[in-house]
């Protein structure tokens, strides 16, 4: 394993495969992709996002998970197909369930920044 | 065809781009100002509320219409006469309450990421097609290919779909009241999609991630999709979900099965990358 946040989602079993093993690297997302949300865990923030929203549960958040991107913590945010890194000041609890949580607050906060790159391509192409 | 020599490539600089280094981080504050609607979206108040009669409208004067009113800051629009009209309530990136009092045409509500719809009727082929965020809910039929390449959102069909449901899926939760063509889940990559009826056959043929629940019985398993195992979590998960539409699976869903990829067909390695420069 090369960091603790790799080895955090792959666990020391994540180079099992002969072929992850010829090429040195896990095969796969960087999360349980298919690991459903626990309520139970969902933060103030989230809860304020999706009663905004009219929803009853996390909706589009349900696929947004803890990942690391090199040595940090990161989320995916599918608007810039990019990884946002979390910053080293956030203590991320052990639990995946809690740290997908806070990966979810993250990315909302981040995405509904007036300094996403969306609000400048969205400047510069929108059509109407 | 005309023939691409390496020299091209080059000259094009498809082989200098400068990929390391680059990173989002320092666009990243969590000390901003916590707003929880897209920067550049409409303020809108859900108490306000209008109705558009799209009787001698086209579907580009509908969704001019919707989104007008979503710029004067109406929250709640209600669409009658759509008269089963293709791509209408398309491309909405707004919250929003929109309901359509009959059925809809192929595309519809596709390209969305926000808004909660309700369809009132049925909805043709490709009902929210690549959907972002939000919900819809349709209490009739649907045709095939529904939700087709979904990233996100809850996309609810109380009556049967057709063949290919989710095909492509990126991610959400699309869920079936009755029945589901065949091919449903094809080429799925992640996401959720809940059946409480039948599949037909080759259900989640070559999926390569995501999680399919049938309620009912499975004509047929595609290529690499196999049984798995149905945990708490699920079951918790699953009747939260149904419970939010006022669904229940007709057997309960402690006795849903689920299936998953067998990943036979993940093929990756980190050659891909050096592969595709020598293809250009």
């Amino acid at each position: 394993m090369s960091n603790k946040e790799e080895e955090f989602v792959v666990g020391d079993d994540g180079l099992g495969t002969d072929r992850e093993k010829d090429i040195g690297q896990h095969i796969g997302y960087r999360y349980d992709v298919n690991l459903v949300p626990d309520l139970k865990f969902i933060t103030p923030f989230l809860q304020e996002y999706i009663d905004k929203m009219g929803w009853k549960d996390l909706n589009w958040l349900e696929d947004i998970h803890m990942g690391y991107e090199g040595d940090q913590a990161a989320v995916f945010d599918r608007n810039i197909n990019g990884w946002v890194t979390i910053p080293d000041t956030i203590k991320l609890p052990d639990n995946q369930q809690e740290r997908d949580m806070i990966a979810r607050e993250l990315l909302i906060k981040f995405q509904m920044s007036e300094n996403h790159p969306m609000v400048d391509l969205n400047n510069a192409y929108r059509k109407f | 065809m005309a023939e691409l020599k390496k020299d091209s490539s080059y000259e094009m600089g498809l082989h200098q781009e400068q990929l390391k280094g680059r990173t989002q981080q320092k666009f990243f504050s969590i000390d901003e100002s916590a707003n929880l609607t897209y920067f550049h979206s409409f303020e809108v108040d859900t108490n306000k509320s209008a109705t558009i009669d799209a009787l001698d409208m086209t579907p580009r004067e509908i969704n001019r219409e919707i989104r007008a009113l979503m710029e004067s800051g109406i929250g709640n629009i209600t669409v009658d006469n759509p008269m089963s009209r293709h791509g209408v309530g398309v491309g909405i990136l707004n919250r929003l309450n929109l309901t359509f009092s009959d059925s809809l045409g192929y595309f519809g509500c596709g390209l969305i990421d926000g808004p909660n719809v309700h369809i009132k009727g049925r909805v043709g082929w490709s009902c929210a097609e690549n959907m972002m965020a939000g919900t819809v809910v349709i209490d009739g039929n649907a045709g095939s290919t529904f939700g087709a390449a979904i990233r996100g959102g809850d996309l609810v069909c109380k009556g049967s779909v057709g063949a290919r449901t989710g095909i492509d899926q990126k991610g959400g939760t699309i869920i079936v009241g009755g029945k589901t063509g065949a091919f449903s889940g094809f080429m799925m990559q992640r996401g959720r999609m809940i059946v409480l009826g039948d599949a037909g056959m080759n259900l989640g043929d070559s999926m390569y991630d995501g999680t399919i629940y049938v309620g009912g019985e499975v004509e047929e398993l595609g290529v690499d999709c196999v049984p798995g195992e149905m945990t708490e979590l699920d079951v918790r998960y699953l009747t939260e979900k149904l419970g939010n539409y006022d669904m229940k699976a007709p057997n309960g869903v402690e006795k849903m099965q689920k299936y998953v990829s067998g990943k036979t067909l993940w093929n990756y390695d980190n050659l891909e990358p050096a592969e595709k420069k020598l293809i250009l």
